[in-house]
């Protein structure tokens, strides 16, 4: 029952990464694919949660922890870039 | 494993599934940018706790060991959708949004994404 859920949350969450490419290739606004991306890295780091469920390690959850620092981080970056034209002022 | 903890755990996962694919299907669903802000930031948000609730219940009722890397980053999560979501409606408003769009602030400073910000004063 186990394996049955995990294919079709796996399932789900891949849908939902083609739905963010959608928006990302069709997006009339900037603010669009910047929301894009970072649900983007929200929907990989279930994905890698999901992997690590199915291979039984829990290897996976510093490498889903960075993912998740370093999206952050990028998102408000890019943010940042389109609102003042620069990173750090 | 017991039936009950199969059940529990498959519950938190298909839960999360469904919360992840409405959240992702709300970018494509929802017409203006404003409202496609709420589907990610919520419900996507809600997807991945669930499935860090079902991925920790997983390890503690099956592989019996406990591991707390899960919280934080459902903690790190939650902390940091509010602020990528503020971020990104501020360079929305900057770019198709004019200041006289929007009511006024009602107080002695104007909105911060056309205003610089306020002179520090020398008390302080």
């Amino acid at each position: 029952m186990i394996t049955a859920a995990l294919t079709f949350a796996t399932g789900c969450f891949g849908l939902g990464l083609l739905f963010n490419l959608w928006r990302i290739a069709t997006g009339p606004d900037s603010a669009d694919r910047i929301l894009a991306l970072d649900t983007m890295v929200i929907n990989i780091i279930a994905l890698l949660i999901l992997y690590g469920m199915w291979q039984g390690t829990t290897v996976y959850y510093e490498a889903s922890m960075l993912v998740a620092m370093v999206g952050f981080v990028s998102s408000v970056a890019y943010c940042r870039f389109v609102l003042r034209g620069d990173i750090i002022e | 494993m017991d039936l009950v903890s199969e059940f529990l755990i498959s519950f938190f996962l298909v839960v999360a599934g469904i919360f992840g694919l409405v959240g992702s299907f709300g970018m494509i669903k929802l017409r203006d940018t404003m409202q496609r802000l709420h589907a990610p930031t919520k419900a996507t948000t809600l997807g991945v706790g669930g499935v860090l609730i079902g991925s920790m219940l997983y390890f503690l009722l099956v592989k019996g060991m406990f591991s707390f890397h899960e919280l934080l980053i459902t903690l790190f999560l939650f902390l940091t959708a509010p602020i990528t979501a503020n971020f990104i409606a501020k360079t929305f408003m900057q770019a198709n949004l004019h200041q006289s769009d929007l009511p006024g602030t009602e107080s002695e400073y104007g909105w911060s994404i056309y205003q610089d910000p306020p002179e520090r004063s020398e008390e302080d």
